[in-house]
């Protein structure tokens, strides 16, 4: 039981997926506007991966592993997803249509997200038990969840900055997020395991 | 044709440089640049997947239905990555274990699935290809310059082996290695600012070329190449270069979210 609390522990704080492993950059950067957009966007990616996670973990270990077909898995991981994402748009157009628009086209965007098909390989890399395949999608999740909603709380800050032109934009963008990543990094010093 | 040729290898690896200016691919881009070698690897394998899904798709354009073009470019892509990744497992087995995770990923790399949609699926095969190979230089020129600064100061050793041995020592022993430079903190901070100065080089080759489009310079230009300020519209990744590229299609500016955006409607 302790052994999967320190799973998810490390999989939100020390090995965050934005600032340790790099996984979802895009999403990060590109719907970090607003709190409560990076808050629907983390939303859609959670459920999203807690999904993918627990599909993936059956389709490789009963559909591709039996017949030999391991090194189909990237393909088949990413149709899984697709077609999750697909299946999750209809659902929220149909039930959930204020989330739905407040998405938008970061929606569909999720489909390439890499910390999705990320979270699906490493389950299948690092050997993760069903049970620890789900958590760790969620709680990967949730770090991706607080890494991007923290994040757009400092950007709306950084409205009202005048930095050097050359930096307007992007560039501001990055330096920003290596100083939340050097918050992070913060969270190594511990030692879960 | 020698003329489009060298156009669109310019506008892959300055005007439009998939990471300095359209900022896609940003997750390979951040993770594998601790070292050049790694970079480097990841750049080829990227341009290799680059040039044979835009040929493919560009030779497929015409059979694949509009609705289901994406999960089309999709499939092409990771059959191209699974390719790539189990080639580097059987040749390049320490790249492969250093690059892990990011091989398969290219999958989800922005950059391909971009070019497929803004423009494998609208030209021919030979353009296509060359576009494939403009940006995949393009990145692969872009990520390696990351490395090399994050590798220089990060280790003061360049040029070391995929599993960490051998390189080149540039600085002396006295040199202590600032670890900030490959730690992930280090990976932000370092392409932020290459990014800025790559929007400083870009401001003044396009205000070069403006005053040299204008056969008479104006007055106020003149004053203006003065300053080493980047002019406004350079610092932001304007998808309308000044030069005398109108001809690109409009869809070129299409971005990251662009694709997306079009299967919405």
């Amino acid at each position: 039981m302790s052994n999967i609390f320190l799973l998810m522990l490390t999989a939100i704080l020390t090995e965050n997926f934005i600032f340790s492993k790099f996984l979802g950059i895009c999403p990060f950067l590109g719907v970090s506007e607003k709190p409560d957009t990076a808050l629907g966007m983390g939303m859609a990616v959670t459920f999203v991966m807690t999904i993918s996670s627990t599909v993936t973990y059956g389709v490789y270990h009963f559909l591709l592993a039996p017949f030999g077909l391991e090194y189909l898995q990237t393909i088949a991981f990413i149709l899984i997803i697709a077609s999750l994402v697909q299946f999750i748009e209809m659902f929220l157009r149909r039930f959930v249509p204020a989330l739905y628009s407040a998405l938008g086209i970061y929606l569909p965007l999720i489909t390439t997200n890499c910390a999705v098909l990320g979270a699906a390989l490493l389950n299948i890399s690092e050997g993760y038990t069903f049970l620890e395949s789900v958590l760790y999608g969620f709680s990967a999740a949730l770090g991706f969840t607080l890494a991007i909603v923290l994040f757009a709380g400092v950007r709306e800050r950084l409205k009202y900055a005048d930095p050097p032109k050359a930096f307007v934009g992007f560039p501001l963008l990055l330096i920003t997020a290596g100083l939340v990543a050097m918050a992070f990094s913060g969270f190594s010093g511990f030692s879960f395991s | 044709m020698q003329h489009t040729f060298w156009r669109q290898m310019r506008r892959g690896i300055f005007d439009e440089n998939p990471i300095f200016v359209q900022f896609l691919g940003m997750c390979s881009a951040l993770a594998v640049t601790t070292s050049v070698v790694n970079a480097l690897g990841m750049g080829l394998s990227v341009t290799a997947v680059l040039v044979c899904s835009n040929l493919f798709i560009s030779l497929l354009r015409s059979f694949i239905p509009k609705q289901v073009r994406i999960a089309s470019f999709i499939i092409v892509i990771s059959g191209f990555v699974t390719a790539v990744d189990l080639i580097v497992k059987a040749f390049l087995p320490a790249i492969s274990k250093s690059l892990g995770l990011f091989i398969p990923l290219i999958v989800v790399n922005c950059i391909i699935l971009a070019r497929a949609e803004a423009f494998a699926s609208k030209n021919g095969p030979v353009p296509s290809l060359v576009d494939g190979l403009a940006c995949g230089i393009g990145y692969t020129l872009a990520i390696t310059a990351l490395a090399f600064v994050r590798e220089l100061f990060g280790t003061g050793v360049l040029f070391a082996a995929a599993d960490g041995t051998g390189g080149l020592r540039v600085f002396g022993s006295w040199y202590a290695p600032v670890t900030i430079f490959i730690m992930p903190a280090g990976a932000f901070l370092t392409l932020g600012v290459l990014c800025a100065l790559f929007n400083t080089l870009r401001g003044a080759v396009a205000k070069k070329e403006a005053a040299a489009v204008a056969e008479k310079p104006a007055q106020e230009e003149t004053d203006g190449s003065a300053e080493p300020e980047t002019p406004e519209t350079a610092a932001e990744p304007a998808p309308e270069t000044p030069s005398a590229d109108a001809a690109s299609p409009a869809a070129e500016s299409a971005g990251p979210i662009g694709p997306i955006e079009e299967r919405q409607g």
